[in-house]
């Protein structure tokens, strides 16, 4: 069946498409070039409409055991938010942590229509697949954590040889089906479980004798070996802290120009000036940014009111259950391999410390200059809900709308920021960067977040409605694969999503040999039932698999 | 599965997932033995009684008249449609079991809870009103030097974690790993299984009735903050005995305590795990402590991940308004038949026979193994294989963090519960 979308305004980045009217062709799912007298089956007149592809969430915790743990920790959050079943859709909740089928309507009513987990521990891989595949619609993929692990940690301490290390990582990734490698708190996770209560880029862990600049390096170079696409995710050390900033940059400059991913730069953005000993160090972050064109980065923007902080930094959220808001959180050690940590927050805009973040991000947003390089996210939960959404690309787009929400939050927080002085609005052609073609960019994900022609036919339709809120919360269409899901914000239709994977190559027989020792010695959980296997995810057409490519494997 | 490779001959299966307990051991060597199954390796009562129990393969019943699937399955979707409230209790099942389930539960309009969620609230109540610090079985096997074991006969749950976790010769972290301490706080614990071992240094027993555990750690709290209290004798113990415990969990470099809120029935037994709990965390800003909490058998903590993830709230919801409605008192399935607020049961057992449903002259819906005898002879029973011995399955693993593939052993014409309540919803 051949589908015209006719006349609508399109906004695609990737091929450098900026706000021309054209007409999009879909058949079997995916954006064609018709023979000029094609019968077209169906058509919709978009005349005046705003064309993106899919709205793609680069850093959004979704799935995963520390997700449930906030959903079931926090049964006030959910009253009044219940969301009841319908013909067509499940029951659940949401706010700060939807249930898992709300999470995929609303991205999918959002116009989004792929996320990624950004914290997946290998450990806990099989049971964030299993939540990821109930989440309605939207496809997903994940990124596993390394370097807090006691196996990649002896084989650094031990100096391993290079190739079985890069065996390691690529092993990871094919066992957990992931997509990217993720490293939070470079080592800290393991140090907290023996009593280190921080480590700095330049410390040593007390155990293996390794730094976390090591533990990074090693992995940032691992993976561009490897050919994967997505570089390094960084979850940096010393998570919200004041002065962090310095470490962050000395992060970037210790990068050695290896392609690095920094990920919620707002929360390593501070500085220490001011009474309070804690203000916006956003100039030089940004900075730094725009110089290194190895670096790129997503913001994790606050946005106030309650959320529920899920991270796999147990080292720092440990410290942050000071704050907790209500009083209850859960810090969990994992298997050797990781950890957790779940702290309910309320973010407030009268606090002059969270309206302070609130303005970092925003900063950040306004201060980096290549859309390509930064992406738009609130580390959903941790920032807030990705809900918010609509709202941050108002504030991005509309400098007026900015200054008034700017009047509401704690002006002394205001005094240590620059965000009065920057007049930047974003335009649609950069928001599509920053939400779409960016983000597939850096994932790999070749036929999507993009309309040329072999694309897959992901298409949001908006109003082009000048309160840039109301346009992106109530897009007019979407299309998932070429299926129309959503019309006029509501749900038409539910489809499975995929599961983007990335499988590098690496010499199994060789790293198994090992692995298959050390599960025995050591795990509680056999190496052969550790891996999940491609059927897992299949599980009978719940699931299925996207293999993007890699490039080719250097030495 | 690519794990379902059998080794050695046809039905011999190696790295096998036992799902019988909520540890999920899955070193098990099985292979054949006659008609049946047999464990070779790595065994416990409760696994020879769940692996090597006889294919049986009755057929579906109503009113306790064989019947075809299709017509079992056609009358359990009337009941469902004409029940005004109908509950979905037991839910001995795996993922894709309590998958369906729910879905099942939301489109009848009913109330979902497991048979041993009074155990598990015991441990979710203290979730929702506190939380905790909580370590894993690897992290526990591999670094803690201390083990305190709180008012749990942890082997009559667990037969081998004292084997798999406490007394393990290897360790990450050195290859002659230090002699670790374990402490039975309570009344007539087993500590057969730490007698005696090699990797056990000191064995302390402190006798305390299990009501007043959380006494004893609510004075451990308070001591540790530096507070006085007075008397010689706390929680039933000599003062010194605590004094005692607290240095060494001062001492200790990563101190466990392990409890298994089955073993903790008694009234309002949530302020035990909570006291465990609160001085767990208080420790922590010195040295490394963790909970470590069992249980969870018969499939319970697969049903309160997956009732979490897709509801928001752990198991005791309803949906009989099409939104969740959650209560955890009001819910609780053993309440609502008490006082006759539902009017309809299916109860799902697939691993143990013994799971039976409660004794209730309210209809009943039986989905359970073959050998199961229910008190009454339901209004519908529907004989369903086990995930893990007659089709493949995954379950979440006691600490909640792991979750591990089931295999198909043997050939057998059960269907999967997950299979019947998809046939049921399919007829609503
Ligand atoms: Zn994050």
């Amino acid at each position: 069946m051949l589908i015209k979308l006719t006349g609508g305004k399109v906004y695609d980045p990737a091929n450098g498409v900026d706000g021309e009217v054209r007409d999009i062709f879909i058949e079997n799912g995916r954006i064609v070039s018709p023979e000029p007298n094609a019968k077209v089956d169906q058509e919709y007149a978009l005349h005046g409409r705003v064309i993106m592809a899919g709205g793609i969430d680069p850093h959004s915790h979704i799935g995963g055991g520390k997700m449930t743990i906030a959903r079931m920790i926090l049964p006030e959050d959910h009253i009044g938010n219940e969301v009841a079943r319908t013909e067509l859709t499940r029951a659940g909740v949401g706010h700060a942590v939807p249930s898992t089928m709300t999470t995929g309507y609303r991205y999918a009513e959002m116009g989004y229509t792929a996320a990624f987990e950004p914290a997946m521990l290998p450990a806990n891989a099989r049971q964030a697949h299993m939540e990821m595949a109930d989440t309605s619609i939207i496809d997903k993929g994940a990124f596993v954590m390394l370097g807090s692990d006691d196996f990649f940690l002896r084989q650094l301490a031990g100096k391993a040889d290079f190739s079985a290390i890069k065996d390691y990582i690529a092993w990871t990734m094919h066992a957990a089906q992931a997509i990217a490698v993720k490293v939070v708190n470079p080592g800290g996770i393991s140090a907290f479980k023996f009593n280190q209560r921080k480590l700095d880029l330049n410390e040593k862990h007390t155990y293996y004798g390794v730094t976390p600049r090591d533990i990074i390096l090693t992995l940032a170079r691992g993976l561009t070996e490897l050919g994967v696409v997505h570089p390094l995710h960084i979850h940096g050390c010393n998570l919200g802290v004041p002065g962090g900033y310095e470490t962050t940059l000395e992060t970037i400059r210790g990068s050695e120009g290896l392609p690095i991913h920094l990920t919620h730069i707002q929360f390593h953005s501070y500085g220490t000036e001011g009474d309070l000993k804690f203000s916006s160090a956003a100039a030089p972050i940004a900075e730094a940014v725009n110089a290194n064109k190895n670096v790129s980065c997503d913001v994790g923007q606050v946005m106030f009111g309650q959320t529920c902080t899920a991270s796999g930094d147990s080292m720092r959220q440990f410290v942050n259950t000071r704050s907790a808001d209500p009083k209850k959180w859960v810090v969990m050690d994992i298997e050797c391999d990781a950890g957790c940590g779940v702290v309910p927050f309320k973010y407030r805009d009268k606090s002059f410390v969270n309206a302070l973040q609130w303005a970092i991000g925003l900063e950040l947003f306004l201060l980096v200059n290549d859309p390509w390089r930064l992406f738009l996210t609130t580390d959903h939960p941790n920032g807030g809900p990705f809900t918010w959404y609509p709202h941050l690309i108002r504030l991005l787009m509309d400098k007026n709308f900015r200054r008034d929400m700017m009047q509401k939050i704690n002006q002394d927080a205001l005094k240590y920021s620059t965000l009065g002085s920057l007049d930047r609005e974003y335009t649609l052609y950069e928001i599509a960067i920053m939400t779409r073609a960016g983000p597939a960019r850096s994932l790999g994900l070749v036929d999507r977040g993009h309309l040329g022609v072999g694309a897959w036919a992901d298409i949001t339709v908006y109003d082009d409605n000048p309160d840039r809120e109301a346009m992106f919360t109530t897009p007019e269409l979407l299309f998932k694969n070429g299926e129309l899901i959503v019309r006029n914000g509501k749900i038409v239709k539910v489809v499975n999503g995929g599961t983007h994977v990335a499988r590098p190559s690496y010499d199994r027989g060789g790293i198994e040999k090992s692995l298959k020792r050390y599960f025995e010695d050591y795990h509680t959980v056999r190496m052969d039932n550790f891996r999940l296997s491609d059927d897992e995810i299949i599980n009978g057409g719940r699931g299925s698999l996207i293999i993007q490519p890699t490039r080719a494997r250097a030495a | 599965m690519e794990s379902q490779k059998s080794s050695n001959s046809a039905n011999h299966y190696e790295n096998v997932a036992c799902p019988f307990c909520g540890i999920l051991c899955d070193d098990l060597e099985i292979g054949p033995s006659g008609d049946g199954l047999k464990v070779l390796k790595n065994g416990c009562a409760k696994s020879v009684a769940g692996f090597e129990r006889p294919l049986a393969e009755p057929n579906p019943q109503v009113d306790g008249k064989d019947v075809s699937l299709d017509e079992a399955i056609a009358t359990a979707a009337r009941l469902i449609r004409e029940s005004r409230l109908p509950s979905f209790g037991g839910l001995g099942t795996d993922v894709d079991g309590v998958r369906a389930i729910m879905a099942l539960a939301e489109k009848g309009g009913g109330i979902v809870d497991h048979a041993l969620s009074d155990a598990q609230y015991r441990n979710f109540r203290v979730l929702q009103s506190s939380g905790w610090v909580m370590t894993t079985l690897t992290e526990a096997r591999n670094r803690a030097d201390l083990f305190i074991i709180a008012g749990s006969d942890v082997h009559k749950l667990h037969p081998r974690f004292f084997e798999r976790i406490v007394c393990n010769e290897a360790s990450m972290f050195s290859d002659n790993p230090p002699k670790r301490t374990v402490v039975f706080l309570g009344e007539g614990l087993n500590e057969s299984a730490v007698k005696g071992q090699e990797r056990i240094g000191e064995v302390v027993t402190l006798p305390v009735k299990t009501e007043r555990i959380g006494e004893v750690l609510d004075a451990m709290r308070a001591l540790n903050k530096g507070a006085t209290i007075p008397g010689n004798d706390i929680g039933g113990l000599p003062r010194a005995a605590v004094d005692d415990l607290l240095a060494r969990c001062k001492a200790a470099s990563y101190g466990v305590v392990v409890w298994a809120p089955p073993s903790l029935g008694f009234p309002s037994a949530e302020l035990t795990v909570q006291a465990i709990s609160e001085f767990v965390k208080d420790i922590n800003l010195t040295s490394r402590f963790a909970g470590l909490a069992l249980g969870g058998n018969e499939g319970a903590v697969s049903a309160g991940a997956v009732c979490g993830w897709q509801s928001g709230f752990p198991l005791r919801v309803s949906f009989a308004s099409g939104k969740p409605d959650y209560d955890s008192e009001r819910y609780a399935i053993s309440r609502l038949l008490f006082a006759k607020e539902t009017d309809l049961l299916l109860w799902l057992a697939s691993f143990s026979p013994d799971l039976t449903p409660p004794d209730t002259d309210i209809p009943t819906i039986l989905l359970g193994t073959p050998s199961i005898k229910p008190a009454r002879t339901p209004k519908v029973y529907i004989p369903v294989g086990t995930p893990g011995l007659d089709h493949t399955g995954v379950m979440v693993r006691v600490d909640n963090v792991v979750s591990l593939p089931l295999r198909k052993l043997r050939q057998s014409k059960l269907p999967s519960a997950a299979s019947v309540l998809e046939k049921i919803e399919a007829a609503l």
